[in-house]
């Protein structure tokens, strides 16, 4: 089993991306997307780094739920904040200390962070583990990082073992 | 297709229209680039987003050619490579702005406010 | 009704890129031509998706993962260029 699927979620997610784009049309098709769910990871092995440990799937899904519901209510805000007037905005580029230590996740939560509105992530310093943000609004930046840790961050940390 | 899926989809079309409009109106209005880039890294994602799950909607109600799902593979990637895109031009705009030579001896630059930046590529 | 959603959509969208336009041609700088040209791409696929309601056709489906696929690579090439004099090192 180790040999033949050595990375299940990579796996897992070139099958459903064939299925999804082939509409998973018919029997075959769905072969075909298996072989290549099995070949894939297979022969693409030596590219990936050592991914970090899922333990705690199912907080997966509150995560994600969480993420798309802020992804529309913080879109709003944002939209209002875009055709109101401008002066009003305080812009930011905001430091935020990493408790994480993987760049994996550093990667999945700056990708979070810029998808979420108000926030952009701009780069991960891997020597001191720090995440650069720029926010469109924040007068007060210390509360923005410590929602930034309380939201994301600790489901990251709980969801993969880290 | 009932009135209800009718419905529903025009109500994704629009939502998704005028976020694509808000997105662009950020990028044409707002005053310098790191706040620009909020616009279109977002609301203009949603926005397509939404018009893609509409269009999902619309084909799989269709009468003959069962569900649609192909739609979901742009939208998925379109989430996924919306957060790549923004890093790169965050990165490629501090880069410019510091003013300094891209040297190769991974010397740290100063971003705008003074903060100490890492070398664009020296993150590993 | 879903007619006229459609066509207020296409002016919403039309207006949108008009704006890309102007940020593209107005710049300041390089980059925000760069993200004006992204941003061209992905209202350009909302654009064929809605053109592909329109006409209740699926077969503009291809056109737009392209579209999507093509406009990341480019955007990644010209920051990767601003970044470091060359794309491929």
């Amino acid at each position: 089993m180790r040999w033949l699927l050595p990375r299940p979620l990579l796996s897992a997610t070139v099958f459903l991306l064939w299925a999804v784009i082939t509409n998973a049309a018919s029997l075959a098709l769905l072969l075909l997307g298996g072989l290549l769910a099995i070949a894939v990871p297979r022969l693409t092995l030596p590219f990936w780094p050592d991914p970090p440990r899922l333990v705690r799937p199912w907080r997966a899904v509150r995560l994600f739920a969480v993420f798309a519901a802020d992804i529309v209510t913080a879109n709003w805000r944002v939209a209002r904040q875009v055709v109101g007037p401008l002066y009003r905005l305080s812009p930011a580029l905001i430091e935020v200390p990493l408790d994480l230590r993987d760049p994996f996740l550093a990667t999945l939560l700056g990708s979070i962070v810029s998808l979420t509105p108000g926030t952009v992530a701009i780069d991960v310093d891997r020597q001191r583990w720090v995440l650069l943000v720029h926010a469109l609004d924040a007068p007060d930046p210390q509360a923005l990082v410590r929602e930034i840790k309380d939201r994301y961050e600790l489901p990251l940390k709980e969801i993969f073992a880290c | 297709m009932s009135t209800a899926t009718e419905s529903a989809v025009a109500v994704l079309i629009l939502l998704g229209a005028l976020f694509v409009l808000l997105g662009s109106i950020g990028l044409a209005r707002l005053p310098d680039f790191l706040t620009r880039l909020h616009g279109p890294t977002k609301a203009t994602t949603l926005g397509v987003g939404a018009m893609l799950l509409a269009s999902a909607i619309f084909f799989s109600s269709g009468t003959n050619e069962g569900i649609s799902l192909h739609e979901l593979a742009i939208l998925f990637f379109l989430f996924i490579t919306a957060p790549v895109t923004a890093h790169l031009l965050a990165k490629a705009a501090l880069h410019r702005q510091t003013g300094t030579q891209q040297s190769d001896s991974g010397t740290p630059v100063r971003g705008r406010d003074g903060e100490k930046l890492p070398h664009p590529d020296k993150t590993s | 009704m879903l007619n006229a959603a459609i066509e207020i959509a296409f002016v919403l969208i039309g207006t949108a890129l008009a704006l890309n336009l102007y940020r593209l041609l107005r710049g300041p700088d390089t980059t925000d031509r760069i993200l004006a040209l992204d941003t061209l791409g992905i209202n350009a696929i909302a654009l064929i998706v809605l053109f592909g309601i329109r006409t209740a056709s699926s077969a503009y489906f291809e056109v737009a993962l392209l579209l999507a696929l093509m406009g990341f690579i480019g955007t990644v090439a010209l920051c990767k260029f601003l970044l470091r004099g060359d794309i491929i090192e």
